[in-house]
């Protein structure tokens, strides 16, 4: 698999008109053989996209539950080579992205990106690599055969939202709240206005994530979104039975796909047939 | 694009590694920063509060015994006479006039011996800012005193119990503050490290020490130093000192790492010395590391160097030459503690100890007329129940200077040559 899947699963969704389901999983959390029966348990539950995390000794966009994880799964001796492994055995019909720090991706060396190719990845996401941090880097990675996926947060002003969707592919990741990750009780009241800024300067679809944890605020964001990205609540689950996280994702599919149909102000194939228009916030 | 201009990166060094959510907040910083550095009322209320409340100048000092030790005539800056004891304070200053120009009402700070964490605290007293320092509780254990000093002056100290629970988390933590109160908060890193524009911000800020010691210094030797000494944890008064004399190719820059337990093992926190390019806390530069680039715990007996990174400049003065990076172990450290205290009456950091022990182990490195400028970046009254706890430092006066000397001298030059 590669970039392709990536922008190939996302054009199904729309003409379905499904929302994506993209699910992290920390690699070798609980251990390495649960992360595989993860893997293959949130595919058969629904996930769209995985993002598989490459465990970081100092995350720091991360809360608790995910530090947590990664500790602990670098304690199981998981590595960069390692995570790419769990690709090959888990082999589900579903794009995985890997989710990391840069260190650790550096540190794998210059054919890191090309040997994730090989392993049957299909994008690529750096927390700490924002645009026009580094272009060498950027490019190197831009350049990889997979899809590079880009970060917009809350604070990000509308001329750089589009300066970061040209740079990056596959879908546009959408932070839903200042912070690091971590269950939260609501929905930043904001959100809709800034899925809508975001919207008018991409049309790439845009996942939202950071906080999202009950089927409840699936579907509350599947209304304004292509996607969903839960991590902590996936992980913490995990962390008390393989089990219990692939029923929250069963959950999590049964409220996003309550928040089905037209998807406001989206790109194409809405906005292909010119309604491009559509770009004002709902009252 | 929006990239980096090119005073953010030294060399291939620095840069901004760091989530989404700050680039707007480091934009609009390094804005207020280029605004406010050429405004005169920025630059007189900062001389006027390091004038009137710090204390500056410090002063430049003689050592007659160490210099007869360093077979060299030694001077101190004694940036240990600041107010609060270290010279934190010349960086807290100016990024709180900073914030407050920003309109910034809360400051995050995260600290490692706590003397930029009391720095922090002290200039937010006399502000009326709110306060948030993150300390690991290691820290909080070894520098007890200062966790009292913050919390006296108002400021909310958090403890940090993850990782090494050590500078390094309690870095992270603040970031994470940071990133969730961006809005409203101000974070005052406190050396010269993080992401752009936070390395250069500091150094100009910290510049007062080599501006000043380059001026003593010619009018009390008539020449330049022949060598510039100073510890490097994030390496902030390092680069304070240095700045003043990184044109005059001629002086020669020696950084001293803590060399902890010793170089060959892994507990140590020299990055320079030991590590290797990596990212960590938003900028590239050397890293304790493993191959899988997973961050190695540093470890010094004194806590402001116990830090595996180190700030991007030295990686960049290390690998042009124009530098150079030696270290200095626990013990050694320990000595030197020990000889500055009975040899010249000044009790110097742990960190400070570290470049006491590396100049008093260089007796025939110079000539007579070469002087020597040693940065004393903070007193030791911080250490001194650590110390005693270790049953060390206050044995019988017999011979202080020559058995301290002696302890300091032999096992700090093979560590540096190294
Ligand atoms: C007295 C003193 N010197 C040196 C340091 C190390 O910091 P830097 O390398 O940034 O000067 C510290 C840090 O806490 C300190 O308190």
């Amino acid at each position: 698999m590669s970039a392709g899947a990536l922008a190939s699963r996302f054009t199904a969704l729309r003409q379905a008109r499904r929302r994506a389901l993209v699910c992290y999983v920390t690699a070798g959390f609980p251990d390495a053989a649960a992360t595989v029966t993860l893997v293959q348990g949130l595919a058969a539950a629904g996930a769209d996209v995985i993002e598989l995390g490459i465990p970081f000794s100092d995350p720091l966009a991360d809360g608790p539950v995910i530090q947590g994880s990664s500790q602990r799964a670098l304690d199981n001796g998981m590595t960069y080579e390692g995570a790419l492994a769990l690709i090959g055995r888990a082999r589900v019909d579903v794009p995985i992205i890997l989710f990391t720090y840069l260190n650790p991706l550096l540190a794998a060396g210059p054919d890191a990106l090309r040997r994730a190719v090989d392993a049957g990845a299909a994008g690529v996401l750096v927390t700490d690599l924002p645009v026009g941090a580094d272009p060498p880097r950027e490019e190197w990675l831009g350049s990889s055969g997979l899809a590079f996926v880009r970060l917009v947060a809350p604070t990000t002003p509308p001329a750089r939202m589009a300066e970061i969707a040209r740079h990056g592919s596959g879908f546009v990741y959408l932070i839903s709240r200042l912070g690091v990750t971590g269950e939260r009780a609501d929905l930043p009241p904001e959100l809709p206005l800034t899925v809508q800024r975001l919207r008018s300067a991409t049309d790439l679809p845009v996942c939202v994530g950071f906080g999202i944890a009950r089927r409840d605020q699936a579907t509350a964001v599947g209304r304004l979104a292509d996607g969903i990205v839960v991590g902590s609540a996936l992980v913490a689950a995990a962390g008390r039975s393989i089990d219990g996280a692939i029923d929250l994702a069963r959950e999590l599919r049964r409220g996003l796909d309550a928040a089905g149909g037209e998807l406001p102000g989206a790109g194409a194939p809405t906005r292909a047939a010119g309604e491009a228009s559509r770009a004002t916030p709902p009252a | 694009m929006s990239t980096l201009a090119t005073h953010d990166r030294f060399g291939i060094f620095g840069g901004r590694y760091v989530p989404e959510t700050l680039i707007p907040a480091l934009e609009a910083l390094d804005q207020a920063l280029t605004q406010a550095l050429a405004d005169p009322a920025f630059r007189s209320e900062i001389d006027d509060l390091l004038g009137t409340y710090v204390g500056r100048p410090s002063p430049l000092s003689t050592a007659p015994r160490l210099s007869a030790l360093a077979g060299a005539p030694v001077y101190l800056k004694r940036e240990d006479l600041n107010h609060t004891g270290a010279h934190k304070i010349n960086n807290t200053v100016g990024q709180a006039v900073l914030a407050r120009r920003m309109g910034k009402r809360r400051i995050i700070a995260e600290t490692g011996a706590g003397q930029h964490g009391v720095a922090t605290a002290t200039i937010c007293a006399r502000f009326g800012l709110q306060c948030v320092v993150y300390m690991g509780t290691e820290d909080m254990r070894r520098q007890e005193l200062n966790v009292y000093r913050m919390r006296l002056m108002g400021a909310t100290v958090t403890p940090v119990d993850s990782g090494t629970r050590t500078l390094k988390d309690a870095t992270t933590e603040a970031i994470r503050d940071w990133v969730t109160n961006v809005n409203d908060s101000h974070y005052i890193i406190g050396s010269v490290v993080g992401p752009a524009p936070y390395p250069r911000m500091v150094r100009e800020f910290q510049s007062v020490i080599g501006r000043e010691a380059r001026r003593q210094i010619l009018e009390r030797a008539g020449r330049l130093p022949h060598t510039v000494v100073a510890c490097v944890g994030g390496g902030s008064n390092a680069i304070g000192i240095f700045s003043g004399f990184v044109d005059d190719r001629a002086v020669e820059l020696i950084g001293v790492e803590a060399g902890g337990e010793g170089l060959d093992t892994d507990r140590h926190a020299a990055s320079l010395t030991r590590g290797t390019p990596g990212v960590l806390h938003g900028s590239l530069s050397y890293l304790l590391q493993d191959a899988a680039g997973q961050v190695h715990p540093a470890h010094s007996i004194s806590a402001g160097l116990d830090y595996p990174g180190v700030g991007p400049e030295h990686a960049y003065l290390k690998d042009s030459g124009r530098a150079t990076y030696v270290a200095v172990s626990d013990a050694e450290a320990l000595a030197a503690f020990e000889l500055l205290s009975r040899s010249e009456g000044i009790i110097p950091a742990l960190e400070t100890a570290h470049a006491v022990a590396w100049v008093a182990a260089q007796a025939g490195r110079w000539q007579a007329d070469q002087p020597v400028l040693l940065c004393v970046s903070g007193r030791g009254d911080k250490d001194v129940g650590q110390v005693s706890a270790l049953g060390l430092g206050a044995g019988e006066a017999a011979g202080g200077v020559g058995r301290a000397g002696a302890a300091g001298a032999a096992p700090v030059g093979e560590t540096s040559r190294r």
